[in-house]
């Protein structure tokens, strides 16, 4: 069986569905967050997918998308440095990581 | 200088002394009181100067201000002069005004001496005295109805002087507001005499009425626009039924009363009817009309004057009711002299008689109440003197000057037979009234035992405020002698008398004195009390009770029209912006998934809407 660029789309679309349910049902900042790092790597894949199966007129993969694809995981590790530092001060000021208790910012 | 800047000067000095004692008469009390008495005096001289040395010709007219812009766009010109008259009448007018105000302003030095508000005070009385004399110099209505008004604040601020008082502050608010409803139909009245001949210069109005075609042929018309011109009459002078602000205006400080609601600004009313006479002759219905107001008035008012207490009242209501006479005397008399010799005799014992007042007042430390005065004859007998002179003119006893004048209107008005001489009778009636509430006033005041501890020991008044009543004493006395009056007025001869005129008279007289000597003579209070005429004929609760009653329903019109009218659009537009944003708030739920689930929902909406 060859895989094929649907496939990949498929694994692809999945671990987003994951990462954005993870997002909207989970508790857990901390796995909220890591949540959120599955759907940049959902997206992550589908580019590198589409790069391998849209070659040039030269026979090489497109890597337009393998560069967008770096520059995504460059901004993933500032936001996981920034976001962590934010879950940490949380953290201190609040003992807890619940999201059901952060719960202020309402009318 | 020429003669004829004389009247600018009589006119302008009590503006300029005004302006001036505003600003820097706080700094000094002589200096306001003598920049005013200064004017006051100038004013004085100069009127005895234009009375002896007339102008040549009749109705001086000197530079006008036109206000003829429309002109030029097409339409006709509109004219409003601002001239002076200089006639026998204003003539006469302009030596009562500034001669009783330099006597009064020289009263008040010494009556306000302790009072509080002193430059106010005679920056308020130059500013009256500017106003008035604006009435008596104006050759046309419109200056005539500014500076009426004019009178009107000045006597508003000076009936105020003591606003902190609240029965001042609501008596100057009554006076300002009554004279309004006088003043509403003067101007309508002048509105239609301007439309019906195109001008309102009073010379030549009566000339444009009397053209062939003229409104004079139009009589209803003539006859309601000088009936609604009375009706500033009725609110200046005081008459019914819009009188009640006068008795109230007795909270200003005496000399005021007796200035402007005795002498000259009350009798502004008479002076305008007697200068818009030749107007009133072509319209007899007008003249009917304003008799029986006059004759109504003169007797009701001195039947509410009967059973006063308070002195400055009594004098008050005397004061309309011989207002009344004035008025009777200009819709019986041929000429508008008869009235005008009562207005100027009048103006002599009324001002006397509230100085008189103003100096027992001081006396007694504000007590106005004369069933606490009482023997005050001899702890105060240049007062006692002065007046006596005053009470004897009011009551027109013989030989003084109440007697000429008065009698003049009585017996003019018999010539008018409408309800078997009503008018006369009534004029004759009140005559023996007000011997008797002036008997009253003087023998409860000056004889009898002193009723109050303020009575047994008052002092006399200074001599700066004896001085101008023992003037004004001469001259209620004097100034109706023939000899004398002569040189003022041109009388007409009565020709239609009525039988024993002067019997009759004097038997009115006689009843009033005796009357009142029987009743009051040692009276320790009232012995009668006639609670009607106590209660001013109830008039006064009367038109309390309207005002409460229509304005209370007025009110609640109004306040349904603004509820349900105006505000239903406001209140509709605030209601719809809460309710979108109660429902809005709604979604705010502060769970941070909610807020990312909105996030990723509207992501797909957009994508939705952007790919369909």
């Amino acid at each position: 069986m060859t895989v094929s660029l649907d496939h990949y789309l498929l694994v692809s679309g999945l671990l987003f569905a994951i990462g954005l349910a993870g997002v909207l049902l989970r508790r857990n900042i901390i796995i909220i967050f890591m949540c959120l790092e599955l759907m940049l790597n959902a997206a992550n894949l589908s580019l590198v997918a589409f790069s391998r199966y849209n070659l040039t007129d030269t026979g090489l993969p497109n890597y337009n998308a393998q560069v967008f694809v770096f520059f995504i995981i460059t901004v993933a590790a500032a936001e996981v440095a920034v976001g962590l530092a934010v879950i940490v001060a949380l953290y201190r000021a609040r003992r807890t990581t619940h999201v059901e208790d952060l719960n202020r910012m309402k009318f | 200088m020429s003669l004829q800047t004389v009247p600018w000067i009589i006119l302008f000095a009590p503006l300029v002394a005004a302006t001036l004692i505003l600003f820097f008469g706080k700094y000094s009390k002589p200096l306001s009181a003598g920049l005013a008495i200064a004017t006051a005096a100038l004013g004085c001289v100069l009127s005895w100067l234009i009375f002896l040395h007339p102008p040549a010709q009749e109705g001086l007219h000197f530079d006008w201000v036109n206000f003829a812009l429309w002109q030029q766009a097409g339409i006709p010109a509109f004219h409003i002069p601002i001239g002076i008259v200089v006639d026998p009448l204003s003539r006469v007018m302009l030596l009562v005004v500034t001669t009783i105000a330099t006597l009064v302003f020289t009263y008040s030095i010494g009556y306000m001496r302790t009072e509080e508000g002193y430059s106010r005070y005679f920056a308020g009385l130059t500013l009256f005295l500017f106003s008035m004399l604006g009435i008596v110099l104006a050759d046309n209505f419109i200056m005539m109805f500014i500076f009426w008004e004019l009178v009107g604040v000045s006597s508003y601020i000076l009936i105020g002087h003591y606003y902190s008082k609240n029965s001042a502050a609501d008596a100057g608010k009554q006076a300002f507001l009554v004279n309004r409803i006088g003043d509403f139909g003067f101007m309508i009245g002048i509105l239609l005499l301007w439309v019906a001949t195109g001008s309102i210069v009073f010379s030549e109005i009566v000339g444009k009425l009397t053209l062939p075609g003229g409104l004079a042929s139009h009589l209803p018309f003539l006859t309601i626009a000088c009936i609604l011109v009375f009706c500033g009459t009725i609110g200046k002078s005081a008459q019914l039924p819009l009188h009640v602000w006068l008795p109230n205006s007795m909270e200003g400080p005496t000399p005021v009363s007796s200035l402007l609601h005795a002498a000259t600004m009350v009798a502004a009313g008479v002076y305008m009817l007697a200068r818009i006479f030749p107007i009133l002759i072509l319209a007899p219905g007008a003249r009917e009309v304003i008799a029986w107001v006059g004759a109504i008035t003169l007797f009701v008012a001195a039947l509410m004057a009967t059973q006063q207490n308070d002195i400055k009242r009594i004098l008050a209501y005397s004061t309309i009711s011989q207002l009344g006479y004035m008025v009777l005397g200009i819709g019986v008399a041929p000429t508008a002299d008869v009235a005008m010799f009562h207005l100027f005799t009048h103006a002599s014992f009324k001002c006397l008689l509230f100085l008189c007042a103003g100096s027992i007042i001081v006396a007694m430390h504000h007590e106005q109440d004369i069933w606490k005065m009482g023997a005050l004859k001899n702890k105060m007998p240049l007062t006692f003197l002065c007046c006596f002179a005053g009470a004897v003119a009011l009551s027109a006893v013989p030989g003084t000057s109440g007697y000429f004048s008065k009698d003049l209107i009585i017996e003019f008005s018999w010539a008018n037979t409408t309800f078997h001489h009503g008018l006369f009778w009534l004029a004759l009636a009140t005559a023996a009234l007000t011997a008797f509430y002036t008997a009253r006033l003087f023998l409860v005041v000056f004889f009898g035992p002193p009723r109050d501890d303020h009575a047994k020991h008052c002092e006399e008044s200074p001599k700066v405020m004896i001085l101008p009543m023992a003037i004004l004493a001469c001259s209620a006395i004097a100034c109706g002698w023939p000899v004398i009056q002569k040189h003022f007025f041109d009388l007409p001869e009565v020709v239609v008398a009525p039988p024993m005129f002067h019997i009759m008279t004097l038997v009115a007289l006689a009843l009033g004195l005796v009357g009142a000597c029987l009743l009051y003579w040692n009276a320790e209070k009232d012995p009668i009390s006639i609670p009607l005429f106590a209660n001013r004929f109830y008039i006064d609760n009367f038109y309390t009770e309207i005002v409460k009653f229509a304005q209370d329903r007025v009110g609640v019109v109004f306040s349904w029209i603004d509820r349900w009218v105006i505000d239903l659009g406001v209140r509709i537009s605030a209601k719809l912006a809460v309710g979108t944003g109660f429902t809005l708030r709604l979604l705010q739920v502060g769970n941070i998934q909610a807020y990312a689930f909105y996030f990723g929902a509207g992501v797909i909406i957009l994508i939705y809407l952007l790919l369909r």
